[in-house]
C-alpha cells in the first residue's frame, strides 16, 4: 500500500510540499472551473426540473383525487338525501293509510250522523196540536151570564167542567210533547259529540299529513341543494363526514371491546370441544373456533340489519321481496337465537372449567381446596351476559356501515393533503437542489480565489495597457469571457416557479 | 323507487374474504405444539432427600403443561435403561377436563412414589437419558425436553456399558438442582467438571444444556 507521506517528500521541506500540492490543486481546479461549473449547473437544473415535473404530476395526482373525493361525497350525499326522502315517503305513505284508509267508513258514519241529527231536529220541529176552535166557542158560551134559569145553569155549568177538562187534557199533551222534545235533543247531544271527535280526528290526521309533506319538502330541498354540487353542500357533507367517521370509529371501538369480552367467555370452553392442543398456523384451533362463533354473530347481525333495512351492505338482501325478506329475517333471528343459547351453555361450561382448574392449581400447589363459593351469581352473570352480547353485537351493523361510507371520504382527504404535503416536499427539494448547486459552485470560486484574484489583475492590467486594434473576434472574445464571468456571479433567472 | 338489483361489490369481497378464510382453515396444516417431557429422579444414597423438591418440580410441571402434551418420570437407579423404571407417563387428552383428571392422577402416583422409594446403590444416569430419548421419540412431540433431577454423578454398576453416543437433536436437556457434593466444595472444579463433561455429551450429540439450580426460576424451563 502507497505511503500517503510520500506526498509531502516531494521537496525536502515538506511544509515547501504542502504549498506546491496546493498551488497545483487550486491549479488544477481553475482549469477545471468551467466545466465544474457547467456540470453543478446542469446538476442543479436537472433536480429542480425533475422535482417539478413530479410536483406537477403530484399535483395532477391530487386535482383527480379532489374530483373523485368531491364525487365520492356528491354520490354519499345524494345517496343519504334519497335515503331520507325515501324514508318520509314512506312514513307519509304510512300516514296516509293509517289515519286515511278508513276514510269512506268514516265518511258515511259521518254522513249517518248528520242525518240522524238532521232527522231528530226535524222531529224536534214538530209543534203539538193545540185547543180547537169550537173550544173559544164554547167558551163565549160559558161566558154568558147566568140568568137564573137552573137548566141554563148547569148546562153553562157542564160546559164550564168540560172545558177545563179539556184545558187540563191539552196541558198534559203540551208538557209530554215538550217533555219527547227535549229527549230527543238529549240524545243528540252524544251525536253531536261522537261527530265532534270524529271531525277533530280528521283534522289531526290532516295536520300530521301537512307535517309530514313539510318534512319531505325539506328533504326535497336539501336533495336539490346536494344535486346542484354547491360549494356549501360539499363543505357540509364533508363535516357532517368526518364526524362520522370518528363517532362510529369510537362506536366501533366499543363494540370491538364487546366482541373481545365475547370470545374470551366462549374460547376456554372451545377447547373442550375442538382440542386445546391443536393450532391453525400460530394459533390455538379452540381460539380460532371462539372467534368464529364471534364472527358468525356478527355477521347474522350484519344480515338481520340489511333484511330490517335498517342498513344496506348487501343490496341483494334489501332488493328482495318483503315476503322474502321476512322469510330470512326470522330464519337469522332463530339463528342468532340458537348462536347466544349456544355461547350462553358455552359460558356455563367456563365457569364450570376454571373452576375445575383452580381446584386443579390449588391441589398442586398443596394448598388446601377452597370450599367453592356457594353463590351462583357469577355463573348466572355470565349465561346472560353470554345471551345477551350476542344480539347487542347484531346493531354493530350500523356504526360499521357509517364507518365504512364515511372512511372513503376522510380516506381520500387524507390522500389529498398526503399528495399536496408531497407536492410541496418535492418543489422544495428541486429548490434546494437548485440553489445547492450553485452555493457549491460559490464554494468552488471561494477555495480558488487566489487564482480568481490572480485573473482579475492581470485582466486589469491588460485592461489598463495600450490598446492596441482589436479585430471583431478578439471583441466577440473578451465579451463571451466576460460575460460568462457575469454570468457565474449574477444570479440565476428568475423561472415561473 | 325501483333499484336495479346487481351484485354489490362490498357484497362480493366479503364473499371473497369468506371463501379465502374457509379455504385457509381448511387447507391450513395443523402445526405440532405439543411438548413432551421426561423428568429423571436421582434416587441413589442421600439424593432421595431431595424427592419432596422433584415433588414440588413435578406439580409445578403438571400445573403448565396443556392438554395434547407428554409427561413421563422415570427414577435413576442402578439400571436406569429400562420401562421398569418409569414411575409414571402419561400424554394429556385434547379435552381440558380430561387432562384435569389425568394430572390428579399423575400427582397421585408420583407421591406414592416418593413415599416409597428406596435409594439405590448406583447411579445410571446415562441409562436414564438413552430411555428418555427413547420414550420421547416414540411419543413424537414437537418440543423435547429431557430434565435431569439430579447430582450429575454417575456410578455405574460393574458390567454396565455406557458409551453409546447420544442421539439428541431436537432435545433440551436441563439439569435440575445439580447440588454441590463434599468434594465440590473443596474442590469447585470437581463441580464444574462434572457439569461441563455432560454439557459435552449433550451438545456432542446435538442436544441443548441447560442448568437450573434456583427452582424459583422454573419458569425458564421452557424457554428455548
Amino acid at each position: 500500500m502507497p505511503d500517503a507521506t510520500i506526498l509531502f517528500n516531494i521537496t525536502p521541506v515538506p511544509f515547501l510540499s504542502v504549498l506546491v500540492w496546493i498551488f497545483l490543486c487550486i491549479a488544477a481546479m481553475y482549469f477545471a472551473r468551467r466545466p465544474f461549473h457547467d456540470s453543478m449547473g446542469s446538476l442543479g437544473r436537472v433536480i429542480y426540473n425533475a422535482m417539478r415535473v413530479a410536483s406537477a404530476s403530484v399535483k395532477v395526482a391530487r386535482q383527480r383525487l379532489d374530483a373523485r373525493n368531491r364525487e365520492v361525497l356528491l354520490a354519499a350525499g345524494v345517496e343519504h338525501a334519497e335515503r331520507r326522502t325515501e324514508r318520509e315517503f314512506e312514513r307519509i305513505g304510512t300516514a296516509v293509510e293509517r289515519n286515511l284508509e278508513g276514510y269512506p267508513q268514516l265518511q258515511r258514519q259521518l254522513r249517518e250522523d248528520l242525518l240522524k241529527l238532521e232527522d231528530d231536529y226535524r222531529k224536534t220541529a214538530e209543534i203539538p196540536q193545540g185547543l180547537s176552535d169550537w173550544v173559544k166557542v164554547i167558551d163565549a158560551i160559558a161566558g154568558i151570564k147566568p140568568s137564573g134559569d137552573p137548566m141554563v145553569a148547569n148546562l153553562l155549568e157542564d160546559i164550564h167542567n168540560t172545558l177545563t177538562e179539556q184545558h187540563k187534557a191539552a196541558l198534559e199533551g203540551h208538557r209530554k210533547a215538550v217533555s219527547d222534545r227535549h229527549g230527543i235533543l238529549s240524545r243528540m247531544v252524544p251525536q253531536w259529540r261522537a261527530t265532534d271527535k270524529t271531525l277533530r280526528g280528521i283534522e289531526k290526521a290532516i295536520s300530521e299529513l301537512t307535517g309530514r309533506s313539510q318534512a319531505v319538502d325539506q328533504c326535497i330541498t336539501d336533495y336539490e341543494t346536494v344535486r346542484t354540487h354547491t360549494d356549501i353542500a360539499e363543505r357540509q357533507l364533508s363535516s357532517s363526514s368526518l364526524t362520522q367517521f370518528f363517532t362510529s370509529g369510537l362506536v366501533l371501538g366499543v363494540f370491538v371491546i364487546g366482541a373481545i369480552i365475547n370470545f374470551n367467555l366462549v374460547a376456554l370452553p372451545m377447547s373442550e370441544m375442538v382440542g386445546g392442543a391443536s393450532y391453525i398456523g400460530a394459533f390455538k384451533t379452540s381460539d380460532v373456533a371462539g372467534l368464529f362463533i364471534v364472527c358468525l354473530e356478527v355477521v347474522v347481525g350484519i344480515f338481520i340489519m340489511d333484511a330490517l333495512r335498517f342498513t344496506r351492505l348487501f343490496s341483494v338482501i334489501g332488493c328482495l321481496d318483503d315476503k322474502k325478506r321476512t322469510w330470512f329475517f326470522f330464519i337469522l333471528l332463530a339463528m342468532l337465537t340458537i348462536l347466544a343459547g349456544v355461547e350462553s351453555s358455552l359460558a356455563f361450561m367456563r365457569d364450570r372449567i376454571a373452576a375445575d382448574m383452580e381446584a386443579l392449581r390449588q391441589s398442586l400447589a398443596g394448598v388446601e381446596p377452597t370450599a367453592v363459593a356457594a353463590s351462583k351469581i357469577p355463573m348466572i352473570g355470565q349465561m346472560i351476559l353470554g345471551f345477551i352480547l350476542p344480539f347487542i353485537l347484531t346493531t354493530v351493523a350500523m356504526p360499521f356501515e357509517t364507518f365504512v361510507s364515511s372512511s372513503r371520504t376522510v380516506l381520500g382527504m387524507v390522500g389529498a393533503w398526503a399528495l399536496r404535503a408531497l407536492g410541496f416536499l418535492l418543489r422544495l427539494t428541486g429548490n434546494l437542489g437548485y440553489y445547492l448547486g450553485r452555493l457549491v459552485v460559490n464554494v468552488y470560486d471561494l477555495i480558488i480565489f487566489p487564482a480568481l484574484w490572480l485573473e482579475a489583475l492581470i485582466l486589469r492590467k491588460m485592461a489598463a495597457s495600450p490598446r492596441t486594434p482589436k479585430t471583431e473576434k478578439d471583441r466577440s472574445i473578451t465579451k463571451n469571457k466576460s460575460m460568462t464571468l457575469l454570468e457565474e456571479a449574477a444570479p440565476c433567472k428568475k423561472s415561473a416557479d | 323507487m325501483q333499484k336495479i338489483c346487481r351484485l354489490n361489490p362490498r357484497a362480493m369481497i366479503a364473499a371473497a374474504l369468506l371463501a379465502v378464510a374457509v379455504s385457509t382453515c381448511g387447507c391450513a396444516q395443523k402445526l405440532d405444539h405439543t411438548k413432551g417431557v421426561y423428568m429423571l429422579v436421582d434416587t441413589s444414597g442421600t439424593y432421595t432427600e431431595e424427592l419432596n423438591k422433584a415433588r414440588a418440580i413435578i406439580n409445578y410441571l403438571l400445573g403448565t403443561l396443556a392438554p395434547g402434551d407428554t409427561m413421563a418420570v422415570a427414577r435413576i437407579d442402578t439400571g436406569s435403561f429400562s420401562e421398569k423404571d418409569i414411575v409414571a407417563k402419561v400424554t394429556f387428552d385434547q379435552r381440558p377436563s380430561v387432562a384435569n383428571t389425568q394430572k390428579r392422577a399423575f400427582q397421585k402416583q408420583v407421591a406414592d412414589f416418593v413415599s416409597s422409594v428406596a435409594g439405590s446403590s448406583h447411579t445410571d444416569i446415562s441409562g436414564g437419558l438413552l430411555q428418555a430419548v427413547e420414550y420421547l421419540n416414540e411419543a413424537g412431540s414437537a418440543q423435547k425436553f429431557v430434565l435431569i433431577f439430579s447430582d450429575l454423578k454417575e456410578e455405574l454398576a460393574r458390567g454396565h456399558v455406557r458409551d453409546v453416543p447420544f442421539q439428541l437433536d431436537g432435545f433440551n436437556i436441563v439439569a435440575l438442582n445439580v447440588t454441590k457434593l463434599r468434594d465440590d466444595i473443596r474442590d469447585p472444579k470437581i463441580y464444574l467438571q462434572r457439569v461441563d463433561q455432560w454439557r459435552d455429551k449433550t451438545e456432542s450429540g446435538g442436544g441443548a444444556w441447560r442448568v437450573i439450580n434456583d427452582l424459583e426460576r422454573l419458569d425458564n424451563m421452557f424457554s428455548l
